[in-house]
Order: C-alpha cells, then structure tokens, then sequence
C-alpha cells in the first residue's frame, strides 16, 4: 500500500494529538481524574460557542481562550460543589459537564444556521478533513494543513510544560501531602494540568470529536500502566501506542470505509485487551498462572 | 398565559405523546438514578449510555432492519455488558475504577461510532434514524414509544417498590447485606439491569452526553430536601417529572430549541436551587445561621460590657456613656450605637440619661454570659489541664454556644465552684 | 543549638468546625525522640499534620527552632503515613528517595552528583541500596516504610515528624528503624514519631506527648508515663467536651468568635 500525502498528513495530525493526550492522559490516570478529563472533554462545549458569538471568528486562538476558560470553571465548579455544597464527588462531575453541554447544545441550537459547528462535529470530529483546510499567508503562500501546525505546536508547548514542572507534578500525583509538606502548591499544578486538558480538548474537538478524545487521554496511558513501572517509559509507551492506534484505526477506517476517530477508539480498545490479558507482569493469564504455582 | 394553557390542555396528541413520554422517562429514571447515587456510582450512568451505541448498531445488523425489540435488546446487552467489564477490569488489574469507566465508555462509544459510519454507507436505506440514539429525539415520541416508556416506568417502579429495602440495605453495607443471607449478586444483577433498562430507554429522548444527568441530576437536588431514602426517591421523582414537564414546554414554545439539554437545564437548575436554598443544608441557610451567630456574640459581647463595668463600680443599673463603653472595649461607633437601640429594641437595655442601662433581663443575660465564661475557664483549668493565662480567648468564645443543659452539666462537674482560676468570683442567678 | 525544637501554643484544629485537637500547648525539646502517643482519633496525625502546615489551624500558632514554618522548612522533614499513597504507582525506590532533595534542590534546579550520593547514602543507612531501583508496587510493607524513611532522611533536617512509621511493618524492620532513630537523636536531631503501641512506647522514646484531643502531658517518659496520665488518656473522652464539640458542628460554630466576622 501506497501512502498518500494526505495519508501521511492525517497520520502526522493524529499521532500528535495522540502524544498531547498520552502526555495529560497519565497524569490524569495516576491522580485518578480520568472522569474529570471526561467531563472537561465535554464541558469546554459552551466555550467555544460564547467564543464564536463574541468575536465572530472560528479563529484558534479565540476558541481555544474559550475553551480553556471553561476547562478551568469546569475545575472549579466540580471542586465548589464537593466543598461548599458538600455534593459526593461522582455526582459533582456528571451534574457539571451535563449542565455545561446542555447549555453548549442550547446555544448552539439558537445559533443554527450561523456557524458550521454542530453537535456531530462534537461528538465524532473529522480526521479526513485535515489535509483540505490549508494555512495560506497573506502573500498567498501555501504553509500546509492548518491542524497539522496546531497540534505541533501544542505538542511542544505541553511536552516543554510538563519537562519544566515534572518534579512538581510528579510529586503531587504521587504523594500530595508530602508535596505540601515541602511547600509545592498543589492547587496551582491541579489547574495547570486541568487548563492544559481543557486546550489539547479543544484542539482535538474538531478532528476526533469530544467522546473519543477521551479514548486517546486515557487508553493509550491505562494500557501502558499494565506493561512498566516506569513513569518515564510509562509516558513513552502510551505516546507510542496512541502511535499505533492512530496508525491502526486509519487504516481499520479506510479499510471498512468507517469513522476515522471511532476506528483509532476501537484499536486503543483492542491494545488495552492485548495488555490486560497477556502483559507479561500484570496481565490476567500470567497472573493466574502465577498464583496458580504459588498454591 | 394562554400558550401555557394550551399546553396544559393537551389537546394536541403530539404535545401529550411529548410531555407525557419525557415525563415518563425522567421519572422513572430519577428512581434508579437515586439508587446510582446512593450507590456513589453515579457516573456508570455515563458509561452506560456511552456503550448502548455499540449494541444499537449490532441489533440492526443482525434484523437488517430498525426492529425496536432487537435494537433494545442489542443496546441492553452492551450496556449490561459495559458494567461488568468495567467491575472485572478493576478487580483483576491495577487500573482504578475512575480510568476503568473512561476506558470502557470511550471505546464503546468509539466501536459503536464505527458500526454506525459503516451501516450508513452500507447504503441500507432503513438506517437513517439511528443516530437518534447519539442525540436524542424527545420531540419526536410517538404513540408507541410512549407505551415503551409506559411498560418501563412501570416495571422500574414496581421493581424499587418491591426490592426497596434490600436496595438500601446493600447500598448502606453491603457485607452486611451478605452477612444476612440475601443473594447479594443476584439482586445486584437486578439492580444493574434495571438502571441498563432506564438508560436505554432514557438515551432515547436525551442522547448519550446528557443521560448520565438524567439520572444523577434529580438524585442530587434530591438530596438536599430529604434524609430518608423515601424521600429521596419521592422528590428526584417530582424533579425528574417537572424537568420532563418543562423542557417539553420549552420546545413547545419554541419549536426550535431542543428537549433533551433544556430537560437537562431545568433539572439543573432545581439541582443549584436545591444547594442554595435548602433549609437543612443550603449554603443560604448556612449562611444566615451564620448571621445570627454573629448578632448574638456582639450582642452579648457588649452586654457582658455593662455587666464588666458593673463589676467595677459595685452598681448595676447605672446609665453607661458611649465613651464609657468604648473605654472597656473595642467598638466602632456607628455599630456600637446601632446595636444599642437593637438591645433597646429587644428589651435588654434602655436609655438613661445620655446612656444606656441594662434591664433586669439584660442583666440575666449579661450574667450568664459571665458566669459561662468563668466556668469554661475553670473547665479548661481544671478538666483539660491548660495553664490559667491560656484560657480566655477559648472561654469569650465558648461563652456563647452552651445550652442550658451543658451550662448545668458543666455547673454540676465543677460543683458550683465561687471563683474562677483568675479569683474573679463566678455570678450565680439569685433564685 | 536550640534548646526547644518545636513550640506549639495553643492550637485548635477542627474539622467542619468540630475540634480535633483542644487547645494543644507544649514545648518539645531539641536532639530528643519523642512519642506521640494516645487513642484511635485522639488527634495525633492531625496534630503533625498542623504543625507541617497540611491542615489549617483554627487558632494558635506553631514555632519551629522559634521560627515560622516556610522559614525553616528545609530544616523538618515530614514522613506521612503509609497507606496515604498509591503503591502501585510508576516510580522506582530511587525516585522517591531523590523527592527528599527536592526541598533543597528546589522545583526546576538539575539535581546534581552529590544529591544522587546523598540519596544513595539515605538507602544504605535503611539497608535498602539493592532495591534502589526496583519498583515500589513489588515491595513489602517493612520495605515500603523504609523507603519513606530514606527519602525523610535525604532531606537532611534537623526535625523529622514521622506518621506512624511503625505500622504495619516486619519486626525487622521496626528495630533497624528504632535504632536508626537513635542514632539521629544521638547526632542531635529531634525526632518525633506518632506510635500507637503502648507497650513499646516507654522503652523506644525520651519524651512523650499524651494526646486525647487535648493534651494529657508532655514531658520526659519517667515523669509523664505514669498510671494516672495513661488513665486520662485511654480512659475515653470528656463527655462535656465532646458534648460542646459535637454542638460546634451543629451549630457551625467557629473556635474563635473572630472567626465568624470571616464567613
């Protein structure tokens, strides 16, 4: 089989998003907010539409200023609710991202007609489209696929974010009140984390849709955990397993002439079953083996 | 007015299909809802929702056609199946149960996306409506969806009747549950199914993204008005009714809007409304008390003032000058002077001269407050061990909370002692 | 050096305005091991939880070598309990060693060789240097503690507060780690460790501290390990106290009448 320019383009987008999320994914894992992601994923619905309505433009860096500023209500209003109004943590999570997109739904409704983003859009995303909405300068020169530049650009922004503050965000995954003990302000790395999840959503809204962004943050890194106990090869490995599930699910895609995004979940799904049966460390048959010897 | 009696009338069948159908709905999952939330499994909800798609899909391609029987059956099974791979992923592997529902919900949502692209270019020409299922279709309920929703509601209701208790027993302690022979595993397999039941059949009305706050939201504001699990499951029930109720008359009003999100706002909203204004825990009560809390320290804080400056001079009922009461303690002016026509007002003190003097209720008052404080002080002197120059900022505070019972039972411990660990002598009431 | 190590004056901590700790006063000394001993609830791991700043005073304040916390922090270490982390998580013996020079090496600074060799040094004092780069998820309770206790010691502070270091570990490992500590106090380090065991208490401490919400006594073993102290520990709660406590709850009550103006 022949690659395609668009082939290697859709390719190249998606393993980078693939990367950005593997990159949040784990964190989100260890800290046991992966439903957090989720809502987050959905959330940030209702900031994109306010962003439209007031700058009128479909332009990045509005939508993603919006989509960002919601992540981080989202963040807070879960938190507000467990705190002040003493709600149990599960049901903070579902009331807040259901009300946030009931009201993104809304206002995209009374927007109908008026901007091409609609509740599809949200919920699978288009890959395919990449290599069609090329970025022309002024001077009429052809740069490339627009997404291509963007989720490049938010790969290494996130992957120069997290190499600056591993320490702090390892420390306070791992052990939240030691952290405090020596004076690392979790507060601040629990939203920095949460602001950088609502950005890499947004980016990733269009092109894989809200659901299955969720299927990239968190299958490639819960895969990974059930093959190293290594923080470092855990975030390698997921990075290259969304790698091949991005790779897989296009060609899975192309070949049944189905959804792209739905195809790159479906593979994730299948790696993670391959782990979690025959991880060699943690994988259901070896492990029953071993007790099996034991006894 | 006249639009809402005419959707009152419902004179129009596709309005009564409409209203009656997302009443239907919301009620009865508010019921399996209340059990997810007691449960603190709210978001299976949401996983649930996300893995009826896959089943849709395959029910279709097995009948080749829109069958509702099959469809229901496939989105059953997938839903079903969703909750127990999640249960054994987190019991055979180190994954926790937060990754494993995002995990389970993703990818079935993902495959059942797939399934979905795949029969619509198939080009088979019954499919077109499947994706209903994605965003749901209240305004389109029908005649028959609504006996659907009808024999549903109707079962879920019957089924939380009959298993109540043990639904409660289970969610409080399970192990118990256990412990007292019931077929713990069964009754859970009866429990999951229904939920499965109300999420396949809600999902048709809201979509996948918003059923989980079918069944969370009204649970939740729920909680607010009730202790009891009856009470629970009779408000979420009224909620959920009302927010089907209303978001159908959203839509009615404005063709436009869609009825599912506004179910989902009008269900939230009661959900925020219930946090604020509750009165056993909203914050506005919370905060009121609060207020009230703080109107009776000053108010006894500038009472026992009299009383101190009594101490001091030997007379009880002479007229005090503001300056005299500054002079004892800290005050701001305009809140000295407004407090003093409250304490006016409410019969504790009353003008003399250019003062102000304490009524022979004031000085009841003003003398307890002493006397607690004094007794606390010993307490703490006495009881707790803490050396006599550490107690009195624990005692001005204490001063103001004790009962009547926990004034005489701590009267009672230190056996009506007469002075306090700093000599000051401790004012009884003279009978 | 500094003759009291940690000063703390009367600290109440509450928990949805409930008190935990009542007005908790007491000096400790420098270059000694001292227990913190009493009931399940009792108020013990809060009471070092307040002191390293973890959970919010309600009143009071604590010194430490007579200086505000964030001034000495390099100077205290804090070793939390056990069971407080998730041991299956991706990190090496190595890696939670090494967090322990965080607080000197800062957030963002390179650590250098001779953090590596101070954390090296941590391991082999704890006899855990061959399992320095195995995976905390494959290693035993006794092992784990050890582990925590080398990263507490790569801080290199004068003050260590240990959260049940004790629990749940092989008797091993208990002695190597009691013997350890002395060794610290013997250097001039205080230590002063959460325990739960009575029996051992008098024989493994210099000083105790006796908690049930409010502090019992405080002082050296002889003079405070007696019958009568441990009677007003174990002898359950003040009931007026309690009784005052739980009706803070109720009524949302702050400990200090200052704190109502706040809300």
């Amino acid at each position: 089989m022949q690659l395609t320019y668009e082939d290697i383009t859709i390719l190249a987008t998606g393993s980078l998003i693939a990367w950005s999320c593997a990159l949040l994914g784990s964190f989100l894992m260890l800290r046991r907010m992966a439903l957090a992601g989720d809502a987050i994923a959905h959330a940030v619905l209702p900031g994109i539409v306010i962003a439209f309505l007031l700058s009128g433009t479909r332009s990045s860096p509005v939508m993603i200023a919006g989509a960002a500023t919601l992540g981080l209500i989202t963040t807070f209003a879960i938190e507000t609710l467990q705190k002040k109004a003493r709600l149990q943590a599960d049901a903070s999570i579902g009331l807040t991202f259901t009300f946030l997109f009931a009201v993104g739904v809304i206002l995209l409704s009374m927007l109908a007609g008026k901007v091409d983003l609609d509740q599809d859009c949200v919920l699978y995303g288009e890959l395919s489209y990449v290599p069609l909405d090329v970025w022309i300068t002024s001077t009429g020169t052809v740069l490339g696929p627009r997404a291509l530049f963007i989720t490049a650009t938010l790969f290494i922004v996130l992957l120069t974010i997290i190499t600056i503050t591993w320490r702090p965000l390892l420390i306070t995954t791992f052990d939240p009140v030691y952290a405090t003990s020596i004076g690392v302000n979790s507060v601040f790395y629990h939203y920095l984390l949460m602001g950088c999840v609502s950005v890499t959503t947004v980016v990733s809204f269009e092109l894989v849709g809200a659901i299955l962004v969720v299927a990239l943050l968190i299958a490639p890194a819960a895969t990974a955990y059930l093959l190293t106990d290594s923080f470092r090869n855990l975030i390698i490995l997921a990075c290259g397993l969304g790698l091949v599930a991005v790779a897989g699910g296009y060609f899975l895609a192309t070949a049944v002439d189905a959804s792209v995004a739905g195809s790159i979940a479906t593979v994730n799904g299948l790696l993670f079953m391959a782990a979690f049966l025959f991880s060699p460390r943690y994988g259901l048959l070896f492990r029953k083996k071993r007790t099996a010897i034991i006894h | 007015m006249n639009t809402l009696f005419e959707f009152l009338s419902l004179s129009d069948p596709n309005v009564r299909y409409v209203t009656l159908g997302a009443m239907l709905l919301m009620g009865s999952s508010s019921l399996m809802g209340t059990f997810t939330l007691l449960n603190k499994k709210s978001l299976i909800g949401d996983a649930i929702a996300h893995a009826v798609l896959p089943g849709v899909c395959l029910g279709f391609i097995f009948s080749g056609s829109k069958d509702p029987l099959w469809i229901l059956a496939g989105a059953f099974f997938t839903g079903a199946f969703s909750v127990y791979l999640i249960d054994f992923i987190v019991q055979h592997s180190r994954i926790k149960e937060d990754t494993a529902i995002a995990l389970v919900l993703s990818v079935f949502f993902g495959a059942g996306i797939v399934l979905l692209t795949f029969i619509q270019k198939s080009g088979n020409a019954a499919q077109s409506g499947l994706d209903q299922f994605l965003f749901g279709r209240a305004a389109a309920i029908n005649r028959n969806d609504l006996m659907v929703f009808g024999i549903t509601a109707v079962v879920i209701a019957s089924a939380t009747l009959l298993f109540k208790r043990i639904f409660i027993l289970m969610a409080f302690d399970r192990d118990y549950a256990r412990s007292l022979g019931f077929p713990v595993k069964f009754i859970q397999f009866i429990q999951t199914s229904l939920i499965v039941l109300a999420v396949v059949i809600g999902i048709q009305a809201v979509g996948v993204v918003l059923m989980a706050a079918v069944l969370i939201t009204p649970a939740a504001a729920a909680r607010y008005w009730s202790n009891s699990v009856k009470g629970i499951l009779l408000i979420a029930t009224m909620v959920g009714l009302f927010s089907g109720f209303a978001g159908a008359f959203v839509s009615y009003v404005a063709p436009a809007m869609p009825t599912g999100p506004w179910i989902v706002v009008v269900a939230s909203v009661m959900a925020f409304a219930s946090m604020i204004f509750s009165p056993q825990s909203g914050m506005l009560s919370r905060y009121l008390h609060q207020r009230r809390l703080r109107h009776t320290v000053a108010d006894e804080n500038l009472l026992k003032v009299f009383y101190q400056l009594a101490e001091t001079d030997k007379t009880f009922f002479d007229g005090r000058t503001l300056a005299q009461l500054t002079g004892r303690r800290k005050f701001q002016i305009v809140s000295l002077k407004r407090r003093l026509s409250r304490l006016q007002r409410q019969g504790y003190l009353e003008k003399s001269g250019d003062g102000w003097k304490l009524t022979d209720a004031g000085l009841i008052r003003a003398q307890r407050i002493v006397k607690i404080h004094r007794l606390w002080e010993l307490y703490l002197t006495t009881y707790m061990k803490i050396a006599p120059d550490h107690v009195h900022e624990d005692a001005d505070t204490i001063e103001h909370l004790l009962t009547p019972e926990l004034e005489q039972e701590l009267e009672r411990q230190l056996g009506y002692p007469d002075t306090d660990p700093h000599q000051a002598e401790i004012p009884y009431r003279k009978n | 050096m500094e003759t009291t190590a940690l000063e703390i004056h009367d600290l109440t901590v509450a928990f949805s305005r409930k008190p935990v700790l009542w007005n908790v006063d007491a000096k400790l000394p420098a270059g000694k091991l001292i227990g913190i001993i009493g009931p399940n609830g009792a108020g013990k791991s809060t009471l070092i939880k307040a002191i390293m700043g973890i959970v919010p005073l309600s009143s009071g304040y604590v010194k430490i070598f007579g200086q505000e916390l964030n001034a000495v922090r390099r100077r205290v270490s804090y070793v939390p309990q056990r069971e407080s982390v998730d041991w299956d998580f991706p990190v090496s013996v190595m890696d939670v060693t090494l967090m322990g020079r965080y607080a000197h090496v800062g957030m963002f600074k390179k650590l250098r060789k001779a953090d590596y060799d101070i954390a090296y040094d941590a391991l082999r004092k704890m006899g855990m240097e061959a399992f320095a780069n195995r995976q905390i998820a494959q290693l035993s309770g006794g092992q784990q503690q050890r582990t925590f206790l080398a990263r507490a010691l790569a801080q290199q502070a004068d003050l260590y507060l240990m959260d049940e270091p004790f629990a749940g570990v092989d008797a091993a490992t208990e002695k190597a780690v009691i013997t350890l500590l002395r060794e610290m106090t013997e250097q001039g380090k205080t230590v002063i460790v959460v325990h739960h065991n009575l029996q051992s208490a008098a024989q493994y401490f210099d000083c105790l501290l006796l908690l049930n919400t409010r502090l019992i006594a405080c002082g050296p073993v002889a003079d405070v390990f007696t019958p009568e102290n441990l009677q007003d520990t174990y002898g359950g709660k003040l009931t007026l106290l309690t009784d005052v406590a739980n009706l803070m709850r109720k009524e949302n009550y702050p400990v200090r009448e200052a704190q109502l103006q706040k809300e």
